[in-house]
């Protein structure tokens, strides 16, 4: 990276130098479309054959026709909620979690106001499911188990090979959003019960507007659009051949990178949460610090705002986000910290830091200087603080309410 | 990241008036839980006449919280309490060379808690009426509470019945599914159903049709009861050409590029829609947007 340092890699990453090197045949000279019989088209034809095949070996798919090519994660889960619905007409519930991305969230409620019960699993104040309460749910009326594997927001794992184990045995369909998980963590998705995997290129330096589809072989499917017999007729749509180059490529780079990802990114990420939880004070690990994935650590930074920390990193060059109501646009705060219970003045003051392999220790040094002063500089203006403490109890500041 | 103004940055890197105010003799606490701000701000008030003498502010919140708060507190040193007392969000907002649209209810605090200092002085009880729901329009900042209570008080029953009373939905229309759905919602505690084929009503009646020289005329007149506002903040504007329902403006001076210009070219077409009695659309020419994207790049 030439300029700032850029700790908001589960936003999205940047274009390794390799992919972009892999797919920019694919805009210039190789521009014929794969299903063309001539030799234009089936070069590229031919890449797409390797792409799949990439991204069949960072899954562990059993077969590369399990891998659907798509335009993003969004679009991997509208398709396998709706295709699980579509195909089931007589089941009418879902089950789901109430800390999934807006990409699983938006549908569920649309569902529901077209009469579908959907069943919202809440979580603890570490962010973890209760395993009963899911396995009570589970009956002959559920179309879908659709639970993400890791969070967006705290990087916290939900079991979801024991859950796909159990839905399995209750003959219901599984699905996973592992957006966040692939190219961080080894998964090899022929030994679990896994039916459908979301996956998004720009979270694995790929480019944006690409993203794929994992559909178990005899998984009962219908597709979100019809039209050509691309991707054997289950995303109509002519390729977007140099993305999808990207996507494989990508993915051939993340299964050599898995490794070092669980090592040195691992140790960047905890010196980093280290160096910050020592230096200051009333802050904390959201989520589930035991259990989460490598690269992402979400610290609470009581009595400030997180708009106004991310807006002093970044005027020294660091990128992070934050689950505050003034970053997200909508005026609510993240529904992930809401759901974990976590006090409203420490919620606001949440910032996500997600590393990837590209980040240097001396960047993370860089940071581990930079936050405490911010942090110092905006609690001297918090009404909640008073010297080097928040404010006494008796005394606390209690505003009213609207 | 926000588009905010130098301005905004400069009083939020180096806040004026931060801390409470020793000796302070009126005190507002003020917070809003669902946006996640809260602000406490300290007086101290001259009693012989009234005046604020000195003003401090701690506030729990965002960047343009922050700033508000300061420009707050810039703006009111100095006043009487019942000058203080007209300060307005927008001129909080134009102190600070306009605020982002979703980021107006950051200034609406600041007021709330001035008004409540100024109760708690004078020994009365503050009630805080402001409630705050989603978010719905982006470009005229309405939420979703105030789009309710307006189609409960007035009996709305369509989407430009909405963007009518409120605005909302009036500007790039993305959201009126969100309006359809609070209609929905609202109507069906009424024992009613939404009927999207419904046409507005009680839109004021279509006066005898004007000539399109008299309708000109009347714009321009329009125009012209606007203008001193705009003047007021170093604008102006100029009518260009009218076509149908499409009535083109140029902004000129501190209006052009003006950060608020979206909600200022909503008000003005809110103004020609009453005053000409039927909708039209206020637009700028092309030249005038490209304009405006070659500053912004
Ligand atoms: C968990 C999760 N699911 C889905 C998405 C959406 O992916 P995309 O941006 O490719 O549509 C994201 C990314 O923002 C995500 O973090």
């Amino acid at each position: 990276m030439s300029e700032g340092i850029y700790l908001d890699n589960n936003a999205t990453t940047m274009v390794a130098p390799e992919v972009v090197d892999t797919m920019l045949p694919f805009l210039t000279e190789q521009f014929g479309n794969p299903s063309s019989i001539h030799q234009f088209g089936n070069k590229v034809g031919h890449a797409l054959k390797q792409a799949r095949k990439q991204v069949q070996n960072l899954l562990g798919a059993e077969y590369e026709s399990e891998i659907i090519f798509t335009s993003c994660g969004t679009e991997s889960d509208s398709t396998a909620i709706l295709s699980a619905i579509k195909s089931q007409p007589q089941r009418k519930e879902i089950i789901t979690t109430v800390v999934e991305h807006p990409a699983i969230l938006s549908v569920c409620e649309q569902l529901k106001k077209e009469g579908y019960t959907i069943h919202y699993l809440r979580v603890d104040k570490k962010g973890r499911l209760d395993m009963n309460k899911y396995e009570r749910l589970l009956s002959d009326n559920v179309a879908l188990v659709s639970v993400m594997w890791a969070n967006n927001e705290t990087g916290t794992l939900f079991p979801v090979t024991e859950m796909a184990e159990m839905a399995n045995s209750a003959g219901v369909l599984f699905h996973t959003d592992a957006v966040q998980v692939i190219g961080k963590l080894p998964i090899n998705l022929k030994e679990t019960c896994i039916d459908m995997l979301s996956l998004s290129g720009h979270k694995l330096h790929a480019p944006k507007g690409v993203g794929a589809l994992y559909l178990r072989r005899g998984v009962r499917f219908r597709p979100l659009l019809r039209g050509g017999h691309q991707e054997r007729g289950r995303r109509a749509g002519t390729e977007n051949s140099a993305s999808i180059v990207a996507l494989g490529k990508a993915c051939e780079m993340a299964a050599e990178s898995l490794a070092y990802e669980k090592t040195t990114v691992k140790a960047l990420r905890d010196k980093l949460e280290h160096g910050i939880l020592s230096q200051v004070s009333h802050c904390f690990v959201t989520g589930d610090p035991s259990n989460r994935l490598p690269h992402t650590t979400n610290i609470a930074f009581e009595y400030i705002e997180g708009e106004a920390i991310l807006f002093l990193l970044n005027k020294l060059g660091i990128a992070a986000s934050s689950g505050s109501a003034c970053t997200s646009g909508s005026l609510e705060p993240s529904h992930v910290m809401k759901a974990m219970d976590i006090p409203f003045t420490a919620a606001h003051g949440s910032i996500r830091f997600s590393l990837s392999r590209y980040n240097t220790p001396e960047e993370i040094d860089k940071v581990i200087e930079a936050v405490p002063p911010i942090v110092a500089q905006l609690r001297k203006l918090s009404p909640y603080w008073s010297g080097t403490s928040p404010v006494e109890k008796e005394q606390a500041f209690a505003p009213s309410y609207a | 990241m926000w588009d905010y103004s130098e301005k905004v940055k400069e009083h939020f890197y180096n806040p004026h008036n931060a801390g409470a105010v020793e000796d302070a003799n009126a005190v507002g606490e003020v917070g809003s839980l669902s946006c996640g701000d809260a602000l406490l701000l300290t007086l101290k008030v001259e009693p012989e006449t009234n005046t604020i003498i000195a003003a401090g502010f701690q506030t729990f919140g965002c960047t343009s919280a922050i700033a508000s708060s300061s420009a707050l507190t810039d703006i009111i040193k100095g006043m009487s309490l019942d000058q203080a007392l007209t300060v307005s969000n927008q001129d909080i907002a134009d102190y600070l060379d306009g605020l982002p649209p979703e980021k107006m209810h950051c200034s609406v605090m600041g007021r709330e808690a001035l008004q409540a200092a100024i109760a708690n002085y004078r020994g009365e009880k503050w009630q805080n009426d402001h409630e705050e729901g989603a978010l719905i329009c982006k470009c005229f900042a309405v939420d979703a509470v105030m789009i309710e209570q307006t189609i409960r008080d007035n009996n709305l029953r369509t989407v430009e019945d909405v963007s009518n009373y409120t605005k909302a939905g009036g500007g790039c229309s993305s959201c009126h599914e969100g309006i359809e759905e609070i209609l929905t919602k609202v109507l069906a505690e009424q024992g009613e159903s939404f009927n999207p084929e419904a046409v507005a009503g009680e839109k004021p009646k279509p006066k005898p049709k004007l000539t399109n020289l008299q309708r000109i005329k009347l714009i321009e007149k329009l125009l012209e009861d606007i203008r001193p506002n705009l003047q007021r903040d170093r604008g102006d504007v100029e009518l260009i050409e009218v076509n149908g329902k499409y009535i083109y403006l140029k902004m000129t001076g501190a209006c052009a590029g003006c950060q608020m210009a979206a909600t200022t070219l909503g008000g003005i077409q809110q103004h020609l829609v009453e005053g000409l009695g039927e909708f039209v659309r206020v637009l700028l020419p092309i030249e005038e947007l490209q304009r405006r994207a070659a500053m912004r790049a």
